[in-house]
């Protein structure tokens, strides 16, 4: 006597029903956004024109402009992002070794540390950029203290989850060897978390080259700065030379980060 | 009172006076273990999975808090010891482990080295400021053990045996008073066993110090041990040197008899 169900479908009916209710969702979503966007129609049509119309103004690149200002705005930008990843961990590895439980083992202090990762992730650097030039006035320190603020999030979530993962093992080990909790921290902890560390500090660090290259849209300092009056000039030939630029030091981050993770692990 | 005098006049290593434990409040693991160790050599801990040998050796140097009883260790008692006083008497217990636990990263010599990281400041051991001493005895263990080669290779490129030698390397860096060994020998192929075994005894003949093995393997406990104890059920229910276990005896610890062949 065989009396299990062979049947099987993919969904329930449950399942499907909700399925379509969700499609529709979307679809109504959809519909509702275009209109409250007001799309003028007109203004879409000749898009490709503008567009071509933009690319010849920048044609051919300013390249001239290269050593007058830009050369000096990206280094800058790049100290900028530098010093910004530097100032981020004096905040994100206390606040990493507070969320981790394996480290501190009370959920008053997670709650605390939480609120502040959480803060600082949910903050967008441009926001943040906007807040420290209405304190310091423009310029970099305020796009060094935006970069700063905006990555202490997500360094220290990261870096609280890589250190969650270290083998308890080996911190029991050196708990038993009579180390005191520092020893422990430098010397069991500290050797496991390495490698994620330095990957997570470098693709940070990579992000805010990026981030960096903007925050001078709302005076923050960096290329961003040389990019928006050239903007405000219409010198688009200048523009295009500040866009090759940030282009080609994204690029290079890129590769230096790839180059040196590569060689970490 | 010197410190040699002191080691000289010492009639016993250890003394465990009703030692319970209760992981959850009315649930006793370890229902009052009374323990005297006053010679040096291998004492086995027999008995079958989950009546409470880890947690008694995990007891004595406080990886877990006893509930109630008395661990008479070195003039103190163990129970009672907090931070730094803590410290400084686990430093005198040296610990081995059935996974090893070294530190995976790091490299052989420089796990052997963290044994004396409860002697050093944490401003010394992140500088790697090891004395001399350390580094001469350390190259001498490692040597001990039959790794000197491997000295500079990291710890997680060694095999199961190789990682164990180093962890009781570790242990005996120390300089401890006594050794704990929780199952050490479970993960490893029977001839490393006899091996890890023979390092165990050699070491705490050296050093004349006793050493705690929970084992699983009753013939390999015999073969080793000075002194056997038997726990079944949070209890000690024989303790006596190894040719006095009786299959009575076993049957009484393991429950059942089907398993003696
Ligand atoms: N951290 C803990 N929290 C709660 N209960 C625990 C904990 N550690 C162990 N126990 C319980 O205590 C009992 C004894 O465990 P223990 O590990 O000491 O046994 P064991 O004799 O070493 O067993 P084995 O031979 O399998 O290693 C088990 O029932 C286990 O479930
Ligand atoms: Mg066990």
């Amino acid at each position: 006597m065989n009396t299990i169900d062979h049947h099987w479908q993919r969904f329930t009916l449950k399942q499907k029903l909700s399925r379509y209710a969700v499609y529709l969702v979307l679809v109504i979503a959809f519909v509702q956004s275009i209109q409250s966007v007001e799309v003028i129609p007109e203004f879409l049509l000749d898009a490709p024109e503008q567009m071509a119309d933009m690319f010849s103004r920048m044609w051919p690149i300013d390249f001239a402009y290269y050593p007058v200002a830009v050369h000096d705005a990206m280094v800058e930008t790049l100290n900028i992002a530098t010093l910004g990843t530097l100032i981020t961990l004096i905040f994100a590895i206390p606040l990493a070794l507070m969320n981790a439980s394996n480290i501190v083992n009370s959920a008053w202090c997670h709650w605390i540390s939480r609120f502040f990762l959480v803060s600082s992730r949910s903050v967008n650097s441009l926001v943040w950029a906007l807040l420290f030039v209405s304190i310091f006035g423009p310029g970099v320190i305020a796009g060094v203290l935006a970069i700063a603020f905006r990555s202490i999030g997500f360094v220290g979530k990261l870096l609280g989850e890589a250190i969650e993962e270290v083998n308890m093992g080996s911190i029991e080990a050196l708990k038993a060897t009579g180390a005191s909790w520092m020893s422990i921290l430098l010397k069991g902890y500290w050797p496991q978390v390495l490698p994620a560390f330095f990957s997570i500090v470098l693709f940070r660090w990579d992000i805010n080259v990026r981030e960096s290259a903007v925050l001078g849209l709302v005076g923050a300092g960096g290329i961003g700065v040389v990019l928006d009056d050239s903007m405000n000039l219409f010198q688009w030939d200048r523009v295009a030379m500040s866009l090759l630029a940030i282009f080609v030091i994204v690029i290079l981050a890129e590769i230096v980060v790839v180059n040196i993770r590569k060689r970490l692990i | 009172m010197s410190v040699t005098q002191n080691t000289a006049e010492r009639s016993n290593f250890l003394e465990i006076r009703n030692l319970k434990k209760e992981y959850t409040a009315g649930n006793p693991i370890l229902k009052g273990i009374d323990i005297n160790i006053t010679e040096p050599g291998i004492v086995a801990i027999i008995g079958p999975s989950g009546t409470g040998k880890s947690t008694l050796l995990r007891c004595i140097n406080r990886l877990i808090d006893p509930t109630d009883g008395q661990i008479l260790f070195d003039d103190a008692d163990l129970c009672l010891a907090k931070g730094a006083q803590l410290r400084k008497l686990r430093r005198q217990v040296g610990m081995v482990f059935q996974e090893y636990n070294l530190v995976e990263r790091l490299t052989v010599i420089e796990n052997v080295l963290t044994g004396r990281l409860g002697y050093m400041s944490a401003w010394q051991a992140w500088r790697r400021k090891f004395s001399q001493e350390d580094i001469n005895t350390a190259f001498e263990l490692l040597d001990a053990v039959g790794l000197t080669e491997h000295a500079k290779k990291r710890a997680d490129s060694l095999s199961g045996g190789q990682r164990q030698r180093v962890g009781i390397a570790r242990a005996v860096m120390q300089n401890p008073r006594i050794l704990l060994a929780d199952e050490p020998t479970s993960s490893l192929d029977p001839k490393t066993a006899v091996e890890i075994m023979e390092l165990l005894e050699r070491f705490s003949a050296e050093k004349n110090i006793p050493a705690l093995v929970n084992i699983h393997d009753v013939k390999l406990a015999s073969r080793f041990a000075k002194r056997m104890i038997g726990m079944s059920n949070g209890i000690v229910v024989y303790d006596g040197p190894p040719e006095g276990i009786t299959d009575e005896h076993l049957k009484q610890i393991y429950g059942g008899e089907s398993w003696l062949v």
